[in-house]
């Protein structure tokens, strides 16, 4: 069975010592608060900063795994669509570490601006790059801070369904950050609640009709739509 | 590969004409002395040529690895100030230490680089915004510039101000074969291992964060990319002095070359480099003035101008 193990990775500061396993297949959504430490769970995983505690990847550290193996193990978006030289779209994506990146310009519908320069896109189209690049290795585990973030309304569909079909038919692990509780709960196959650096509450879809979202959002589902505690 | 062939015919070409222009004087020295026309070639014409191309190229790459590493395009050798620093230590070793061999100008050379360089990163940090950067630059120019006035005027020697003169504004004029291989050895190893860090500087286009991700230590490239910088500049300060606006101007042009890519323009940057150093030699011993200009002038003017509409360029894009 493949698998991401997570034993005691923690952030000093940001993120208590956790311990994590999360099944290939899967599409895990991390909510939380602001300051939450969803970003710095995934950050954890992917091993950026100073990490404790160890991950294994069907039983393969990732962190030791030089940069022509990391990407097929695993991948990290993050919330900052900021890109520091003005490449084009391909060439960003190829930066990815996979030189045919074909099936993720179809996925994603980026044939129109492949060959623009990235800082020529609007931000839409610029984070849809930018997801591309962390998906074109297809990696075991992918991990995407806010990946629908700056989407409109149609591609923040499109994109949740994509993960899904990675998940489901590619066997990957995808774990994102997500604020919009009602994405999470049409898509998700596990959600993970985060306060204050620590995991509160693991679960299923379920999770969002349990009294945890008020106590850590301050939010309840009321008249169809999430509005503030009573 | 076309772009490739153009940067090394170039590199050639200007080397060459190099070595053969002004003509006429080599020409009637072989006509009439053959001997001594060929001692002309050996020994003033290819150390020149040497020095001015691998001064060149190491500028040229070590601007590129400088602004892949601080993801900016200003960030170059001479605004950072490491050739200032590099300069500092030389004088500082030659003037006050009394150490005059080539090996001890080359380690107190690439000391001064190597604290101008952590200065800087102390002073601007490593992910400093344009202005951080260029004003950490600056502070850290002003005072090893005041510094190596004081070194002079502390100095034993009361020719010390006269003696350096010509060096400190950068001079490739009267140095031996055995001068130019102390910088041109440094510095092709120098851009060779910078070359090796290609990828990861490239990675460096999306972020720290990214980076690290895809498997690289971007600490540990930090470190290299400075100590790498420190070598290759100040080995190349210590026999010709300072000289500015390659290290910020070949990697620009070789951005283009490399479709933005920071990392993969190294090797350009180099190549492009080398041709502007040579072609600025060029210019100061065709010019007809009556005596020779030292090259850190020429390079300034010229490079000024652009550094200028650099400034201009990108206060327009910014403001848009």
């Amino acid at each position: 069975m493949n698998r991401l193990v997570a034993k005691n990775i923690g952030i000093q500061g940001r993120l208590e010592p956790t311990s994590l396993e999360v099944e290939a297949g899967t599409l895990t959504c991390l909510i939380g608060p602001n300051g939450s430490g969803k970003t710095s769970l995934l950050h954890a995983i992917a091993g950026i900063g100073t990490g404790n505690g160890e991950v294994r990847i069907d039983g393969v550290d990732p962190w030791a795994a030089p940069p022509s193996a990391r990407p097929r193990l695993i991948t990290y978006l993050p919330a900052s669509r900021d890109v520091k030289w003005p490449l084009t779209a391909s060439d960003l994506i190829r930066l990815g570490g996979e030189a045919d990146i074909g099936p993720v310009v179809t996925d994603l519908e980026l044939e129109a601006f492949a060959d623009r320069r990235i800082d020529q896109l609007s931000t839409g189209e610029r984070t849809r790059v930018l997801i591309a690049r962390a998906l074109v290795p297809r990696p075991r585990v992918a991990l995407l801070d806010e990946p629908v973030a700056n989407l409109d309304p149609l591609w923040q569909l499109k994109l949740m369904r994509h993960l899904r079909v990675l998940a489901s038919q590619g066997g990957q692990a995808v774990i994102i950050a997500a604020h919009d509780l009602d994405l999470a709960g049409r898509f998700a196959d596990r959600l993970i609640v985060m306060s204050r650096g620590r995991i509160v509450a693991d679960g299923g879809r379920d999770l969002l009709e349990s009294n945890v979202i008020g106590e850590v959002f301050g939010v309840e589902h009321r008249d169809g739509a999430w509005q503030p505690l009573a | 590969m076309k772009t490739w062939l153009a940067l090394v015919a170039l590199l050639t070409v200007s080397a060459l004409l190099s070595l053969v222009l002004p003509w006429q004087t080599l020409g009637d020295l072989l006509a009439r002395d053959r001997q001594l026309g060929w001692a002309v070639l050996v020994e003033l014409r290819l150390p020149r040529m040497l020095l001015a191309l691998t001064y060149g190229a190491m500028l040229g790459s070590a601007g590129a690895a400088v602004q892949a590493l601080f993801a900016n395009p200003l960030a170059s050798p001479d605004l950072t100030g490491t050739t200032s620093g590099a300069a500092l230590g030389a004088v500082v070793t030659a003037y006050l230490l009394g150490f005059s061999a080539p090996i001890a100008l080359s380690l107190g050379s690439v000391i001064g680089a190597l604290c101008a360089l952590l200065l800087l990163l102390a002073l601007a940090g490593p992910r400093a915004e344009t202005a951080t950067l260029l004003l950490a630059g600056l502070a850290i120019s002003a005072l090893a510039g005041a510094l190596t006035t004081l070194a002079l005027a502390l100095a034993p020697s009361p020719f010390a101000f006269y003696d350096a003169y010509d060096w400190l504004l950068g001079s490739l004029v009267d140095r031996s074969l055995e001068q130019a291989a102390f910088a041109a050895i440094p510095a092709a190893v120098v851009i060779l291992l910078l070359w090796r860090l290609r990828g990861a500087l490239d990675s460096l286009t999306l972020g720290e964060e990214v980076a690290q991700s895809l498997g690289h230590n971007v600490a540990r490239l930090r470190i290299w990319v400075v100590v790498l910088t420190a070598i290759g500049v100040g080995a190349c300060v210590a026999i010709a002095g300072a000289i500015g606006f390659i290290g910020l101007v070949a990697p620009i042009f070789a951005r283009r070359l490399t479709g933005g890519h920071p990392g993969r323009a190294i090797v350009p940057a180099a190549l492009i480099g080398g041709a502007l150093l040579l072609a600025a030699d060029l210019l100061v011993r065709l010019a007809p003035l009556g005596r020779t200009l030292p090259i850190g002038v020429v390079t300034a003017l010229l490079g000024a101008p652009f550094f200028l509409w650099l400034v201009v360029h990108m206060r327009w894009r910014l403001s848009r």
